[in-house]
């Protein structure tokens, strides 16, 4: 019982950080360490993504 | 280890358990459709709607969607996607299907689903029912799906960029300038629902007003204190919101209860400064944070609306038909049940507009090719009972009630007694007492000709949570609903505005090619402007409008809405005769003929009609030569009101015959290809040439055990291959 509420509640969490964009950065950290680079900061990786999303406007219907 | 073999992929054959199962929704669906076929005066529980409409869709999911997947379209899994072939992480981006199908439901159900349902209750329940489930299963969700499956084969175009290519250069400029004005009408009228829901409400104006520190509240938390934690500052922002709406019961208290009773045409002014404001603005301050809110909003209401249907069991108020739908003459909207209670609901059935969506953010983030069934057909799906569930809402009121909320000012005159004596000569009973006592408790000045769907909305899912949930919070409830919808009614604005410059600017750079740089500040500003003034001025149009904006504006929008199904769909059919797939071309070919003729119909009639409450220009006429002779038409009180009826019938209905003809020059410019491809069996297409996918993931919403299997298999491949320092 307690195992599946805590598998529920780490479903729910995954999900949310995936819809809101927010592993993106868990995933660039990845990223860096596999590869060996020097992150950014993540206030700088924020900045990025948001000057994105200020460049390609996307529609949200009636 | 390219590809999970789905037993989709290889011909199943069904087990004798499963067979049983799906028998078993056929006659839960087939009780239900019976019983509400047959039910004529009783009471009818709203339960009957709710089941039929989901056997229905499980039983067409299972075995249409899947039809459609694997023979129409013929989905390749061992073909890698856009996002994979592409994948920069920003555009193109692989997505887990359960993430992109929240992400591309939040993207095609706004407020249309709600309101079209809404207004076309007053044909009763059993027309609205039967095409919000049928046309989807046929049309709407189909043409979702397969647009999805285009695009994503030609790295994600846009729909005006796939006729333009694929049928012809004249096509694509109709398409481009219906795409551009059907735009501004549908904002405008999403407009016009708002600003019905807010004239007079103080309580409405405080807490919608807030959102708007609160949204540069979240925007600046997320900037400057603490970057990137979206969830933190959702959470923050909803407990502000429900804060807001709460606070919104202490107007009087506060004092601000004068200041905040606004009317509509200081509503308009507010909206029009809003709308470019946001627009101009960067997207992190106010734009970005509104759409979590709004989302957040829109899920949890849905959600929330479907455990208190089933909780409340709520008994139908309305007719299953009623005289309106037969004559033609309801209050609401005029026009028979053919064609306009087809074009009244829109969303929730057929949606031009997904087109646009589907043909822009998704196919680039789907990692495998037969999830556009699960995204496509079953996000479609889940707007269809958005819609659903708010013509139940809209039918558990009562009728007195409903059509003094849902009839034009000119026609109730506005207060009490005279609103009770024209529900009396509709047929229904309602005491002027009762009327008041119904806005009473909800905390409004009045609910008489509140148009536009949204407060006969909010009404109706008040009482089904107070019945459901208990206590004494229908007031809560009531603008808690309208939040959710003016929430996201302003998120689509914003957007849409945006969308529009950008298209405007892309345009005129066509020209001159600085104008299309996007972060030149004197074009950025001056396309935002072109693109709010054009929707301000329609806006503005529907709320001075004598004879009532909804009630004159509405059918174009549905309509218009259509249409771009209609250019979406010759689409997809071309594309069938192209891809030498004449055989079940009339798969998006009964959707396509069906749309032409309601639209055409529908455009005919508003056009063409020798009745004056349904034919613009004969409303114009019959207008004019009144005016010529000094004469006085009610509902205009004045010269100058008589003056405005002809401006805006003659408007409104060279709008209507402008989408429509646009409408037939693409399907015009189509059917010379489809007849050319039709006789060589097929023609070259832009489809991007197939590629082997090396990805592995599931292709539905619950994975089975088989695909689980081949997914962890994956993984650890891609873990070894990671840490053996080589990147992928």
């Amino acid at each position: 019982m307690r195992a599946a509420a805590l598998k529920a509640g780490r479903g729910i969490r995954w999900y949310l950080k995936q819809a809101t964009g927010e592993s993106k950065w868990d995933e660039y950290l990845q990223r860096c360490n596999r590869e060996d680079v020097e992150p950014v900061s993540r206030r700088d990786f924020e900045r990025h993504r948001a000057e994105q999303k200020e460049n390609n406007p996307k529609s949200r219907c009636c | 280890m390219s590809t999970v073999t789905s037993p989709d992929q290889t011909g199943p054959k069904m087990t004798p358990k499963s067979m049983v199962g799906w028998c078993a929704v056929a006659v839960v669906g087939a009780v239900c459709w019976t019983i509400l076929a047959l039910s004529r005066g009783e009471n009818v529980s709203a339960l009957w709607i709710l089941f039929a409409a989901l056997s229905s869709y499980a039983i067409a999911y299972r075995f249409y969607s899947r039809f459609i997947a694997h023979k129409v379209l013929g989905v390749d899994n061992t073909r890698a996607t856009p996002a994979e072939r592409l994948e920069n992480g920003v555009d193109f981006d692989v997505t887990d299907r359960r993430v992109l199908f929240g992400h591309h439901f939040a993207a095609i159900a706004g407020a249309g689903p709600l309101v079209g349902p809404v207004l076309a209750a007053q044909m009763g329940y059993l027309p609205g029912t039967i095409w919000i489930i049928v046309g989807v299963i046929f049309a709407g969700a189909v043409q979702d799906m397969v647009v999805l499956f285009f695009s994503m084969r030609r790295d994600g175009k846009s729909v005006g960029q796939m006729v333009r290519e694929e049928i012809g250069t004249v096509g694509g400029v109709a398409a481009l300038i219906a795409v551009f004005s059907i735009m501004i009408i549908i904002l405008a009228v999403l407009a016009l629902v708002v600003v019905n829901a807010l004239a007079a409400s103080p309580w409405g104006v405080f807490s919608i007003g807030l959102t708007i520190p609160i949204a540069l509240f979240m925007g600046f938390y997320l900037r400057y204190l603490r970057p990137g934690r979206v969830m933190e500052a959702t959470g923050i922002g909803v407990a502000l919101m429900l804060a807001a709406i709460i606070g919104g019961g202490y107007v009087d208290q506060m004092g601000l209860a004068q200041t905040l009773t606004l009317s509509k045409e200081t509503l308009v002014i507010c909206l029009i400064v809003y709308g470019f404001l946001a627009s101009i603005l960067p997207v992190w301050m106010l734009l970005t944070p509104r759409d979590y809110l709004s989302t957040f909003m829109k899920v949890g209401v849905i959600v929330l609306l479907a455990i208190g249907l089933i909780i409340a069991r709520p008994v139908l108020q309305n007719q299953a038909i009623t005289d309106f739908a037969i004559k033609g003459n309801g209050p609401v909207f005029a026009g028979k049940l053919f064609p306009f209670v087809f074009i009244t609901i829109a969303c929730g059935a057929l949606s031009g507009f997904h087109a646009l969506i589907a043909s822009g953010t998704t196919p680039k983030m789907i990692a495998k090719e037969s999830q556009v069934r699960m995204i496509g057909y079953g996000g479609m799906l889940m707007e269809s009972f958005v819609a659903i569930s708010a013509l139940i809402a809209a039918s558990v009121i009562n009728q007195g009630l409903y059509f003094t909320i849902n009839s034009p000012a000119s026609a109730t005159g506005g207060t009490p007694g005279a609103a009770a004596e024209f529900i009396r000569t509709l047929g229904f009973t309602i005491s002027p007492s009762d009327l008041s006592a119904a806005a009473h408790s909800v905390h409004e000045i009045t609910l008489i000709s509140r148009t536009g769907g949204a407060p006969t909305l909010a009404f109706g899912i008040s009482l089904i949570f107070t019945k459901a949930f208990g206590g004494a919070l229908a007031a809560f409830w009531y603008h808690f609903a309208i939040m959710f919808e003016a929430l996201f009614i302003l998120t689509a604005v914003d957007a849409g505005t945006r969308v529009g410059r950008f298209m405007l600017q892309d345009t005129i750079g066509n020209v001159w090619p600085r104008y299309a740089n996007i972060s030149w500040k004197p074009a950025s500003w001056s396309a935002s402007a072109v693109v709010v003034a054009l929707w301000g001025y329609m806006l503005y149009v529907g709320v001075t409008d004598p004879i009532g904006g909804i009630y004159q504006l509405f059918p174009l929008f549905g309509t218009s809405n259509q249409l771009l199904a209609a250019i979406a769909l010759a689409l997809c059919v071309t594309l069938m005769f192209k891809h030498g797939k004449a055989r079940y071309v009339w798969v998006p070919g009964i959707a396509l003929v069906w749309d032409l003729i309601i639209t055409m119909t529908a455009s005919w009639e508003k056009v063409f009609s020798s009745d004056a409450k349904i034919g613009y220009f004969q409303q114009r006429s019959v207008f004019q030569t009144a005016l010529d002779k000094h004469h006085l038409i009610a509902p205009a009180k004045t010269m100058d009101q008589m003056q405005q009826v002809i401006a805006n019938s003659t408007l409104n209905g060279f709008l209507q015959a402008l989408f429509a003809v646009l409408t037939l020059i693409v399907v015009a410019s189509a059917i010379p290809v489809w007849v050319k491809a039709a006789k060589s069996g097929g023609l070259p297409t832009t489809e991007v040439p197939r590629q082997p996918s090396h990805l592995v993931a599931a292709a539905e919403i619950f994975a089975t055990a088989q695909e689980k299997q081949a997914v962890r298999e994956y993984e650890a491949a891609q873990r070894e291959l990671a840490a053996s320092g080589r990147p992928r």
